[in-house]
């Protein structure tokens, strides 16, 4: 610790040259300053304190990186942190390095949002007004001419038609039940081919790439390439009724009349799983885009979610008491819409399948549904097409849109990345516009609408390399990535294994134990019941009746009262 | 309808595609996880394909340097140039190699008899050769006139000489024999001897981090521990069976790897020789010698088993397996300074050649070569555990004789471990302890 520093100024060689000079050194010496400077022992953190003299009020320049908003990181997230139970130093603190990554990874993710270079669309009217009345025309009129082109209309004669996208929302492929198959790529309106296989078309898939799709005919299942040329007979896959493609996968599932269900790999053109649901014939079928799984809806109201290597459905759910009419599942595979004869929508939550989460009810039966990629939801009643937004987590009073056609509808589709809805009728093909129902930016390594040939060959190796094996399909995609806890029976035989020890004799079927009691004994207990009941009113009425009788004077003893019993 | 806004995504082509063919293509990209489903099966898939590939690509053999005309009985590395090597037969050949071009730059009959060891000075301007003949030899590594192809220097010991070592800095070296002797390289004589009643001794090493410390391996199955600058050897640990060669950590300086002749590596750290830090087994037959990385998380391990095995410093089996159907008994290995090569020395007069990392690929990564392996590297280690993976990554193909091996091996070590489970079974509780392998080898330590 330093005190009193006497501060002196010190000689400089000019000081002697210069006479007034040395009588400012006089004056310097004359006049001792003292300072008063208390030094600690981190006197390093002391001078630096000294040095900063930051004029107050003024902003920091340099605050640091900008802040992430809190939604934004929430998109990004991977789940919470784990590592919170585990004992060794060294694991936690491995955990703990890598969280710190995740988080790192998240918070890039979140900034690189800023990127981004389109705004998804939207629709917005005076606040006493709905958007429900908005027409096609009043849309077409007020876009820009690119986007109004996306309104059209196509004029077919060969009755009700099926339609689906491409995956990258390019390419259109139209099937109708009389034989008509088309494709094109429906920006530029260029035909890829059009051809008629003169047999009922029931339905139609494109696969991992537009050069090749597969219409499901009367009998077999076909392959045709982009020019129209028939490349594969599928004869392992007859009657076919519905199809989803599993782009990860390379899978191509079915379901036929006869309740069917076979997913063919379609890189090996080998079928991985082929068993009968015992549901029926069923034609209301879709895929789970989150774990892959295909669920199906049968006439008693239960839809079922099948993978190709369990025999069994692995999740079933009783959605309606009447029929299932059709079933749509969103992309994040969050939510699930069923709707019945009984002219009745319910949203589910598919991971959590207790109870619906909205209960509509329509003017007519749904005869189609599908979820948009921003989670709008398109129901089909009749000739009119009504568009809700939002309609998951509340309940919504109005559609969004409403579309109305003079032909019956037979299916649609909304197409990816763009704000469009392809409407099969039975007249041909109309596309609609819905404003905010696609996602705008895409991933250009996913799904890239302006790809080049040379890009969809490097694309379609890579995606190759990367197919996903059948087994890989449950209800949870995750658990690859979960911790494998073995079960009782799995350590058990681990056990067995070594040879010294014996086994020992355990059960391993589980015991139901009675919840409920038997007959005798709960009339045991509802008399018991009956008989405490009894008693205490007989004992508070004895009570009420006794009460005066204890206020009565009772006679004095005098000294010896105190050894008179006391009323309670 | 008044006040009726609408927007709908209409993408501009031009900003999506490259405006002449010569330019790159415009990748946009989109991080939403919902972009991006089936994220951990597609993970797994990839980290599948990785490890595949990896052992696809592993191709550990380079080339061998063929020229010896005996089997190969010792060699050492450059101290600061990677492509030079030294080595020694048992014919007393030597010869030095540049490695970049395969090719023997120099050879010369040094000794009569075996050559026993080989040291580079740590400058490297000179080497020190022993060899059976007790004489101890300095050969310049350079020669620039005819007169410095004869040894520098030649020290006539009393008795057999079978190892040599350098000091990091001073000019000393070590030898061992009969005893361990320092000597000095301007003096005939050693400049100390140290002696603890031991028949001989069979390799010396320097500690090249604490280097007033060495240890050498003796023939009555122990290692000692010297210190320069003392009169008398510090402290002796004697194992079951005898310790061929050991090694030094280059970057913990406290501990070193001993070759056993009970088919295993055991790591010791000094200060506290009771028992071994670790013990490597794999080997199926005595290992001959060791060799640490300069990165001093792996070493090298060559055997009479015809293999070399590599094994991680804190794991007890090893990482990968070197084999070729004409590599018989080895006798040397070393692990090159640049920690991408190890070179092998054995019986049938050949030195080989490898990788230190059997799929690496050689010479330049491109960037994005780099951010591939790298992720590829991340996903191997993210699903490492998956049994799959762990079986692919773990599988490797070993001569029939190797496999048979083990085989025996792992029966002889399972016999003893049932017997040991079954005594404990009918015995009182806590009479038959469970002893780890480490405390298992009986390791007696003197002072």
């Amino acid at each position: 610790m330093k005190e009193n520093t006497v501060l002196r100024k010190t000689p400089r060689y000019f000081d002697n040259n210069d006479e007034n000079g040395s009588t400012s050194k006089t004056t310097a010496v004359d006049k001792v300053e003292t300072y008063n400077v208390v030094m600690k022992p981190h006197s390093k953190w002391v001078r630096k304190k000294l040095q900063i003299d930051e004029p107050k009020g003024k902003k920091n320049k340099f605050p640091g990186k900008a802040p992430i908003d809190s939604k934004k990181l929430e998109k990004h997230s991977r789940g919470d942190e784990i590592g919170k139970g585990v004992r060794h130093p060294i694991h936690a603190l491995k955990l703990k390095k890598k969280e710190i990554k995740y988080k790192y990874a998240q918070e890039q993710a979140a900034r690189a949002d800023i990127l981004l270079t389109e705004n998804a669309g939207y629709l917005q009217v005076d606040e006493d007004h709905r958007t429900t009345g908005i027409t096609q025309k009043a849309i077409a009129e007020n876009v820009d001419i690119t986007a109004a082109t996306k309104i059209f209309e196509l004029k077919l004669e060969f009755g009700p038609y099926r339609t689906k996208y491409s995956r990258n929302g390019r390419h259109l492929l139209l099937g109708s039940k009389k034989g008509h198959l088309a494709a094109f790529d429906w920006v530029t309106k260029k035909l890829h081919c059009e051809i008629n296989v003169m047999e009922s078309i029931h339905d139609i898939s494109w696969l991992h790439v537009e050069t090749m799709l597969a219409a499901a005919q009367k009998e077999w299942l076909y392959i045709y390439d982009n020019t129209g040329m028939e490349i594969h007979c599928v004869k392992k896959m007859d009657k076919i009724l519905r199809m989803e493609f599993l782009p990860y996968h390379f899978l191509l599932a079915a379901v036929n009349e006869y309740g069917f269900m076979s997913w063919l790999d379609i890189s090996i053109g080998e079928v991985v799983g082929h068993y009968n649901n015992y549901l029926g014939r069923t034609s209301v079928m879709t895929h789970n885009p989150y774990n892959a799984m295909v669920c199906l809806g049968n006439s008693q109201g239960v839809v079922s979610m099948w993978a190709p290597t369990v025999k069994k459905p692995l999740a079933k759910i009783l959605c309606h008491k009447t029929p299932l009419t059709a079933i749509a599942v969103d992309q994040r595979g969050m939510y699930m819409a069923t709707s019945g004869v009984d002219r009745s929508l319910k949203i589910w939550d598919i991971r959590n399948l207790d109870g619906p989460l909205q209960h509509y009810k329509l003017r007519s039966s749904a005869t189609d549904l599908d979820f948009s990629q921003k989670d709008m939801l398109a129901v089909g009643l009749g000739e009119v097409v009504e568009i809700y937004s939002n309609c998951c987590t509340q309940t919504v009073e109005a559609p969004y849109m409403r579309h109305k056609m003079s032909k019956s509808i037979c299916n649609f589709k909304f197409c990816p990345y763009e704000d469009v809805l392809g409407i099969g009728t039975s007249g041909g093909f109309s596309s609609i516009i819905v404003p905010g129902s696609g996602e705008p930016n895409f991933d250009a390594y996913e799904n890239n609408p302006y790809q080049t040939k040379t890009q969809r060959k490097e694309a379609e190796v890579k995606a190759l390399l990367e197919k996903i094996p059948p087994e890989l399909i449950t209800l949870d995609p995750f658990e690859v990535v979960r911790v494998d806890v073995p079960s009782l029976k799995d350590k058990l035989d681990a056990k067995s294994k070594l040879l010294h020890v014996k086994d020992k004799k355990i059960d391993l079927k589980i015991k139901h134990k009675n919840k409920g009691l038997s007959n005798i004994a709960r009339k045991k207990i509802i008399k018991a019941n009956a008989r405490k009941e009894q008693i205490k009113n007989t004992l508070e009425a004895q009570e009420m009746l006794d009460l005066p009788e204890r206020q009565k004077p009772t006679q004095s003893f005098g000294v010896l009262d105190r050894f008179i019993s006391k009323n309670k | 309808m008044s006040g009726l806004k609408i927007k709908v995504i209409s993408r501009n082509p031009e900003d999506y595609l490259r405006a002449t063919k010569r330019d790159i293509h415009k990748i946009q990209r989109n991080y939403d996880p919902t972009q991006h489903p089936l994220e951990a099966p597609r993970e797994y898939v990839r980290a599948l394909n990785a490890v595949k590939l990896e052992r696809v690509f592993a191709k550990p053999f380079l080339g061998s340097l063929d020229g010896h005309t005996d089997g190969v009985s010792s060699m050492a590395k450059h101290p600061n140039r990677l492509s030079m090597l030294a080595s020694g037969a048992f014919d007393g050949e030597i010869r030095l190699w540049d490695l970049t071009s395969r090719k023997c730059t120099r050879n010369f009959i040094a000794h009569e008899g075996w050559v026993r060891s080989i040291c580079f000075t740590p400058n490297g301007q000179t080497f020190t050769s022993a060899g059976d003949d007790k004489t101890i030899k300095t050969w310049k590594s350079e020669v620039e006139n005819p007169d410095d192809e004869d040894p520098m220097n030649t020290l006539l010991s009393m008795s057999v000489v079978s190892g040599v070592s350098h000091h990091r800095d001073k000019p000393i070296f070590a030898t061992c024999g009969e005893h361990c002797q320092l000597w000095e390289s301007t003096r005939n004589e050693p400049v100390k001897v140290f002696k603890w009643g031991v028949d001989s001794l069979h390799h010396v090493a320097f500690n090249q981090v604490e280097n007033n410390l060495l240890a050498s391996c003796a023939s009555d199955r122990s290692i000692i521990l010297y210190d320069c600058r003392e009169t008398a050897p510090l402290r002796k640990v004697v194992l079951e069976l005898r310790s061929n060669a050991l090694s030094w950590n280059p970057m913990e300086a406290f501990m070193f790897t001993v070759a056993n002749e009970d088919y295993n590596l055991y790591t010791f750290d000094v200060r506290k020789l009771k028992q071994p830090v670790n013990i490597h087994l794999d080997h199926t037959s005595a290992v001959i010698d060791v060799d640490y990385a300069p990165t001093g998380r792996e070493f090298v391990a060559g055997s009479y088993d015809k293999t070399v095995r590599i094994f991680e410093t804190l794991k007890g089996h090893s990482r990968d397996v070197y084999h070729t159907k004409r590599m018989q008994r080895l006798t040397c290995v070393k692990w090159s300074l640049d920690n991408k090569y190890i070179m092998t020395g054995s019986d049938e007069m050949n030195i080989r050649m490898w990788k230190a990392r059997a799929s690496e690929k050689l010479g330049v990564l491109k960037p994005r070569e780099r951010t591939a392996l790298n992720y590829a590297d991340s996903l191997k280690e993210k699903f490492a555990g998956h049994p799959q993976i762990k079986r692919i990554a773990r599988h490797r193909h070993v001569p029939k004789h190797i496999l048979n091996a083990q085989k025996e091996l792992r029966t002889i070590r399972e016999k003893s471990k049932k017997k040991e489970a079954n005594r404990r079974a009918h015995s009182k509780p806590g009479a038959v302890p469970i002893v780890p392998e480490r405390k298992k080898h009986d390791v007696k330590e003197d002072e």
